[in-house]
């Protein structure tokens, strides 16, 4: 006979990149005459922001605005082995590929510019606004467009690096599991308020508040996309979808979007997000990757606020109204708990 | 919406930074907004051909009989594919890194072992045609019992779903149907521990659900190579799939992707590009492979389910002094990614908090079920809700608050893992301070104050003394030795800080077909 | 198979093609048309990626049969721009990053370029509403709903 609010949380860490290690991704770079960059890559981009992100992370390493580097992926012929898009590893493992080719790169082009100056190369900076100049002496520069046309037609340099990231392979031991699963992880904590229809079983989405830790915020609007996004596929994990409804039985399954159960945009809710930074020694600027991390502390966090509205544990997922309804059942009725 | 909280940690980081930090426009931003960003359906190729297949309506049979006489007269129909046309009909795709057995046919031969498994693929000049087709073809089976449930999957007697797996279950190190994580004595724990909680949690399986569905297109291109357009999510890795299934040199195939409508794990396993590219090699033309949303959504590979049981012995002022998991992986009918999910579980537990006694044994088991692959937080999503669960729970048994039950059991710089390697650049107490700022959740002046960098290590960093099970001895004649293999064990060391174990290198053994030990796709190894 | 002539106008062009009888809508303009814009996501009308607007109002292409539409006047997500000038909601769809993969975006314009043609000021519910039957499985919908605000806010602006 009434709508009962609860609030649960959880809190949780994710490994950063393919389980044990052993995959590696390559990354090119080069300069074109005019000192406009490309970075090749084999690497996918399934929305997450892999083009966006590498671009980012070169310009930065060049020294060149972003303006100047265009992200070119994914063509077998072109783009060197990136072992993939998965396992939260983009940012990490290409994201240093792609510094490893920066850097290389940046020093061809900073030798040629230091010719062109005629100064020791170790005197030079860049303005990350396309010049490079003395230390110091701001006056003494040259446009990185200038520097490209001199080492590709008079100096005879090629302004290109190549970079590889691997994390070696990691035996596994076979009695105690010892193991080396990852070089770094994100950090998570999430607190979800829900309410709880008695009479229906159905569970409603109130508001989230939320931190996460990820090494380097390498572009926040992206990290708000994964994070917001992330957290929508964690509600729809832990209150909607299943191909199998009656989980061992694998009848009724659905067939369609009407069948299959997701949250839809009058299902949503506010989201209030804390991002933390504490750069992994081995990431690029930092960056681990919230890919994965994302979704997964919603689901335990709405079980625990379920709990603290009706006092009903969903051990189950997903945790349907009928769930839901039957606990309440069992236990003759909603028992609210302390509200936290 | 999202603040950064840059005063934390903040003596760790250089924010000086020019283009990193920055909210700059996404690459592909205006490609998305003017629907100029090119998908892998996004081509127009002349002559280009449909492929679709038949998918077997039992969830275990042997077939009898296919006749594709009728079908292979329908109208348009140019070519129909069977099991003997695959060149390398037999993969798991972790033998790329050298892990697991071949055992799964591309095209079912003699048996089927999911409901939906494919049988035989009809490439017609369209899709209705190709359809049409395969309603024309008569498959004679004989059904067979099937097992759903991992544990009655683990009982002798239960129908075998894949030969090459006998018992329903991965073989882990050459001897073992589970990986194991040992680390302390958790019955020593128990005992020491004011209340035990042991529960069940189940996850059921979960689609990737993209808004795209997987799909390629292949198309003969000059010099007897193959283009490929397709959405896998990771390139090489499906043209090394295919190299081998189609028995070609790699640099046969040329594939293009890397603009895909949503992944989340589903678009790594390579169902279409095979069936597309062998097409087009026996066709001659462009062929294109799209899964149908349904197709999606019943017979292709979801997040596959896991049943997850976890024993804690907590003290009453809230220490978790042992931790014990049992965890069943439902890989469905064919192994998959789900043997190294296993290996990813087991690595993950107990979760980021300092346990002295930890101890699970983490299960592959194959059933008569779509296989399961990849999905967003492989191998730690369904153990992570159960983790968090089961820690609510046990605040609530001895009647702390939540988040400070957190705080208490959470891991710090300097901490033994129970996968015996340091803990470090950890930040779960900050996130839960700041998350309990955020919710106005009250805490403690003295939980405020705690911090990651501070009181971990010491008596935490040691690896704790650790029972040593009698290994099995029994193995079948000649098999090949493992590298890891120890003489029988000694009797258990009486409870004492522990030195760290001495880290031997491995020695360069060539890994058996079938061995656990990865191998670097480049063949070396390093520790 | 017998084709049947088809002639409608695309985004303001006249166009003739011929279709297959139980030819899709979708199919039509992606396959005859070459008009990649509409997406397929589900060809069970379930998805909205195929959403185009047929005299205006938002139908989900790929479960509308091509030869009703003839004589009739459609939009898809192709035709937005004006020339090289981005349409409002596309610029507030920059501006809010409401696109990860983009794969539901070209049937997300249409949808809420149907409703602000109707309704120029709507409320967060009505943008809601215009858009339930567009699934996204990235953003969780809250940058899509504040860029179609966004939109509105513009347009009501410089009509004042």
């Amino acid at each position: 006979m009434a709508k009962l609010r609860g609030r649960g949380m959880s809190s949780m860490n994710y490994p950063i990149g393919m389980n044990l290690g052993g995959d590696p991704s390559q990354a090119l770079v080069h300069s074109n005459p005019s000192g406009k960059f490309t970075v090749s890559l084999s690497s996918i981009d399934l929305g997450q922001g892999m083009k966006s992100v590498t671009r980012q992370i070169c310009a930065e390493t060049l020294g060149v605005p972003v303006e100047d580097v265009y992200v070119d992926t994914a063509d077998s012929d072109t783009g060197p082995h990136c072992m993939g898009s998965f396992a939260s590893r983009g940012t990490h493992r290409v994201g240093n590929a792609v510094m490893a080719a920066a850097r290389e790169a940046r020093g061809v082009m900073m030798e040629a510019a230091a010719e062109e100056l005629e100064v020791n190369v170790a005197d030079l900076e860049t303005d990350g606004r396309g010049n490079i100049h003395v230390k110091g002496a701001p006056h003494r520069s040259i446009s990185t467009k200038d520097v490209a046309i001199a080492a590709q037609f008079r100096q005879g340099r090629t302004i290109s690096g190549r970079g590889i990231f691997l994390v070696p392979l990691s035996a596994v031991d076979p009695e105690t599991g010892e193991m080396s699963p990852a070089t770094c992880y994100a950090h998570a904590c999430l607190v979800a308020e829900v309410e709880v229809d008695d009479e229906t079983g159905e569970v409603a989405m109130v508001r989230m508040d939320s931190a996460y830790e990820l090494g380097r915020a390498l572009n926040p609007r992206l990290v708000e996309q994964q994070l917001v996004g992330g957290a929508w596929m964690g509600i729809s994990h832990a209150l909607y979808e299943t191909p199998e409804p009656y989980y061992p039985d694998p009848s009724h399954g659905p067939r369609d979007f009407v069948e299959y159960l997701m949250p839809g945009p009058g299902d949503i809710c506010p989201h209030d997000i804390a991002v933390l930074e504490r750069p992994a020694p081995d990431g690029p600027f930092g960056g681990k990757g919230p890919g994965e991390m994302c979704a997964n502390p919603v689901m335990p966090a709405i079980a625990n606020a379920i709990f603290n509205a009706v006092g009903v544990r969903c051990d189950e997922l997903p945790i349907t109204p009928e769930k839901v309804l039957r606990a309440i059942k069992a236990q003759g009725g909603a028992r609210p708990q302390a509200r936290r | 919406m999202l603040e950064l909280r840059k005063d934390i940690f903040a003596d760790e980081r250089d924010d000086n930074l020019k283009e990193i930090g920055k909210p700059t426009q996404r690459q592909d931003m205006l490609g998305h907004v003017t629907a100029t960003s090119t998908y892998f359906n996004d081509h127009k190729l002349q002559g280009m051909l449909h492929l679709k297949v038949l998918r077997s309506p039992h969830s275990h049979a042997r077939i009898r009989r296919i006749d594709l006489s009728e079908a292979e007269r329908q109208p348009g129909v140019r070519r129909i594919i069977r099991g003997a046309d695959v060149p390398h009909n037999l993969n798991t795709l972790l033998s790329l890194i050298n892990f697991g057995k071949d055992d799964e046919p591309t095209l079912a031969v003699d048996k089927v072992r999911y409901k939906g498994e494919p049988i035989v693929a009809v490439v017609a000049d369209s899709q209705r045609e190709a359809y049409e087709a395969l309603a024309k073809i008569r498959v004679d089976y004989e059904p067979l019992p099937s097992v759903f449930d991992v544990e009655e999957a683990m009982k002798p007697g239960a129908p075998v779903v894949n030969e090459t797996y006998p018992k329903n279950t991965f073989t882990y190190h050459d001897i073992y149907d589970h990986q194991k994580l040992r680390f302390g004595d958790v019955e020593r724990g128990f005992a020491a521990a004011d209340h035990i909680l042991e529960q069940r949690y189940q996850m059921s399986p979960i689609e990737q659900a993209h808004t795209e569905t997987n799909g390629s297109i292949a198309a003969p291109d000059t010099n007897g190579r193959y283009v490929v357009y397709t959405s896998t999510q990771a390139l090489f890795f499906s043209l090394d799939t295919c190299a081998k299934i189609l028995d070609v040199p790699s640099n046969t195939l040329h594939f293009i992707g890397g603009t895909v409508g949503g992944g989340f794990g589903g678009k790594v396993d390579t169902v279409t590009e095979p069936l597309s590219i062998l097409g087009a090699m026996l066709t001659g033309r462009p062929v294109r492979y799209v899964i149908e949303r349904e197709e999606e959504m019943i017979y292709c590979a979801p997040r596959g389910a896991e049943r997850i049981f976890i024993k804690d012995g907590v003290a009453r002022d809230g220490r978790i002094l042992a931790r014990q998991f049992r965890c069943y992986f439902d890989s469905g009918a064919y192994t998959r990614l789900s043997s190294y999910a296993v290996v990813k579980c087991a690595a993950h537990l107990p979760g980021p908090y300092t346990i002295s006694n930890v101890s699970a044994d983490v299960y592959c088991v194959f059933t008569n079920r779509v296989p399961a692959t990849a999905m967003r937080g492989f191998g730690v999503t369904a153990v992570d809700f159960a983790i968090e669960c089961q820690m609510d729970k046990l605040a609530h048994l001895i009647g702390m608050d939540p988040m400070e039950f957190r705080l208490i059991n959470a891991y710090r710089d300097g901490d033994m893992k129970a996968h015996r390697r340091e803990a470090k650049n950890t930040a779960l107490i900050e996130c839960v301070q700041v998350a309990a700022e955020k919710a106005k959740w009250p805490l403690r002046d003295e939980l405020k104050r705690m911090s990651s960098r501070k009181d971990g290590g010491g008596a935490r960093a040691a690896v704790p003394a650790t029972p040593r099970e009698p290994i099995l001895v029994s193995r079948p004649a000649g098999q090949q030795r493992t590298p890891y293999d120890r003489p029988a064990s000694p009797p258990p060391e009486p409870l004492r800080p522990p030195p760290l174990p001495p880290l031997s290198p491995p020695p360069a053994a060539a890994p058996s077909h079938g061995a656990i030990r990865f191998s670097s796709v480049f063949g070396g190894r390093r520790r | 198979m017998a084709k049947t002539p088809l002639q409608f106008r695309h985004n303001g062009r006249d166009v003739a093609i011929f279709v297959d009888g139980g030819m899709s809508l979708l199919s039509a303009l992606r396959d005859e048309v070459g008009d990649h814009s509409p997406k397929f996501g589900c060809g069970q009308g379930g998805c909205g990626a195929c959403t185009v607007l047929v005299d205006g109002e938002p139908v989900v292409s790929c479960v509308t049969l091509a030869e009703t539409i003839a004589g009739k006047s459609i939009e898809t997500a192709d035709g937005l721009k004006t020339g090289p000038e981005l349409h409002p909601l596309q610029t507030a769809f920059m501006d809010n990053f409401a696109a990860q993969c983009g794969y539901c975006t070209p049937g997300m314009l249409m949808a809420a370029k149907a409703l602000l043609e109707h309704n120029p000021d709507p409320s967060r519910v009505e943008v809601v509403e215009a858009i339930s039957g567009n699934i996204c499985r990235c953003t969780g919908y809250e940058s899509i709903i504040n860029a179609v605000l966004a939109a509105a806010a513009r347009r009501t602006e410089r009509r004042a």
